[in-house]
């Protein structure tokens, strides 16, 4: 065992701070895009605050679509728009490029859903009130949506957690990498039974984390 | 302080077609405490829809203190809305904020409010509708009828002139209904607020409403001063909804 760390350890530590470079990092660029389409998405649909039901079918396709693109495709096929903006389209920061373009118009649905579950009743309040659309938006929609965002966001990074292996696969480094290299082309399988455990932990803590933080924002259930 | 005149409001869509109101027309002087009564379905809630301008009406006009609501948008129709409060139904209260923030919400969405005449007039009104222990508290944490005074001290922290409110009791207990009653009375008297009650109770109007209109079937039926709506109903409806026999159509009057 004291063997096993004295070898892979650093690797392993490495490693495991990539991966959460890469989790959060794209997680919060992904969010940066996908937030305001997620707002998008609800404005505008019929009875919405900003109703445009065209634009809103639209949008909605387009965001199925880039949706339907698997990951690995994706990742291949923007190399060119990766290494444009990055310089390089290996290691982790150009995997946070692929990562936070194919989360985007996942969370913008998640972002979508946690909206819907307002109350039209208490959005009509606000406008009652003299509200105007971006104080709808950002002081009813968003504020009262905060804990099922929260709920929201533990999901996104979980799932883009796992995409990072696939990431890791072609050469972005992290965990997913290791696991790849150790598991699959030189057969050390403890490095990757490790890698493994490293990831379900990951897993957990992220999940307890905001469980526990989304509970503490609710204040609807006390 | 309210004219509404010949409001028609009709509903289309998948080819279906519901009137909901049809020319009615209403006038409620300031001062006021006016009963809007009808079974439900007979265009309350549209009424006050309208009245809101949550919804546009089809055709007819609204006067709120002479000025016409259909041709105001943007800024101005924001400023309208911020002269009368409104009680919601389900109350509509943000879950999310406490009761003090509840309140203050109409008033920090004006530009540069001052933080301390924003918290004086929260406890001057969390005082007034008797909620002054609670403004810490979450709306999740309160009883009905304390979400209600949430509702009420919130629509009144503008000052609107009028407070419309949509079946302010029909969620209550009897004592505690007698107790919101009194609350809307002494508004009107201490803060000389209009106050309009949509509502399907009778009891509503005979304990706290000066003037009635009947409402049924998206008309109105009648409408006036309570004591001579109720004591010498001319239609209908008014008549089955104090509990008398409908006049036969030939021998009109009592």
């Amino acid at each position: 065992m004291a063997e096993f760390w004295e070898q892979y350890g650093a690797l392993l530590a490495d490693s495991t701070l990539e991966t959460l470079y890469m989790t959060f990092g794209s997680t919060v660029l992904a969010y940066v895009l996908g937030l305001p389409m997620g707002v998008l998405l609800t404005a505008t649909r019929r009875g919405g605050i900003a109703e445009a039901p065209r634009f809103n079918a639209l949008f909605s396709w387009l965001i199925n679509i880039l949706r339907s693109l698997p990951f690995i495709i994706l990742m291949l096929f923007i190399i060119p728009f990766t290494r444009m903006i990055v310089g390089t389209s290996i290691g982790a920061t150009a995997a946070l490029v692929p990562l936070t373009l194919s989360a985007a118009p996942y969370i913008a649905r998640m972002v979508e859903q946690s909206l819907e579950e307002i109350d039209a009743g208490v959005l009509e309040a606000a406008q009652c009130m003299g509200a105007t659309r971006r104080q709808i938006v950002t002081r009813v929609l968003l504020a009262e949506s905060v804990p099922s965002l929260l709920r929201g966001m533990s999901i996104s990074l979980i799932t883009i957690l796992g995409y990072t292996a696939i990431t890791g696969s072609v050469g972005a480094g992290g965990l997913g990498n290791v696991a790849f290299r150790f598991g699959y082309q030189y057969y050390r399988k403890e490095v990757m039974y490790a890698t493994l455990l490293i990831i379900i932990l990951l897993v957990c803590v992220i999940q307890s984390i905001f469980d526990f933080i989304s509970r503490r924002a609710d204040k609807r259930n006390r | 302080m309210i004219t509404i005149s010949h409001l028609t409001k009709i509903y289309e869509g998948d080819g279906q077609r519901v009137t909901a109101l049809e020319d009615v027309s209403l006038h409620i002087e300031k001062g006021d405490v006016y009963g809007v009564i009808g079974m439900s379905g007979a265009g309350k809630s549209t009424l006050l829809r309208c009245l809101t301008h949550l919804e546009r009406p089809t055709s007819g006009e609204i006067l709120l203190s002479g000025q016409n609501l259909a041709a105001l948008s943007g800024a101005r129709l924001r400023a309208a809305r911020r002269g009368m409060g409104v009680v919601f139904q389900g109350y509509n209260l943000l879950m999310q904020k406490t009761v003090a923030e509840n309140v203050a919400f109409p008033l920090k969405l004006e530009k540069g409010y001052d933080k301390a005449a924003v918290s004086a007039r929260v406890a001057e009104l969390l005082e007034l509708v008797g909620l002054g222990g609670r403004a810490r508290a979450y709306p999740a944490q309160l009883s009905g009828g304390q979400k209600q005074r949430v509702a009420i001290a919130r629509a009144l922290a503008t000052s609107p002139g009028i407070l419309l409110c949509d079946e302010p009791t029909s969620a209550l207990d009897p004592l505690t209904t007698k107790a919101m009653l009194a609350l809307l009375t002494n508004i009107n008297q201490k803060l000389g607020v209009t106050i309009l009650i949509i509502t399907h109770e009778l009891s509503v109007v005979r304990a706290v409403c000066t003037h009635v209109a009947v409402i049924s079937e998206g008309r109105l039926a009648e409408s006036g001063a309570v004591p001579d709506v109720f004591g010498r109903p001319q239609s209908d409806v008014t008549r089955l909804l104090l509990g008398r026999e409908p006049v036969d159509g030939s021998e009109k009057g009592e």
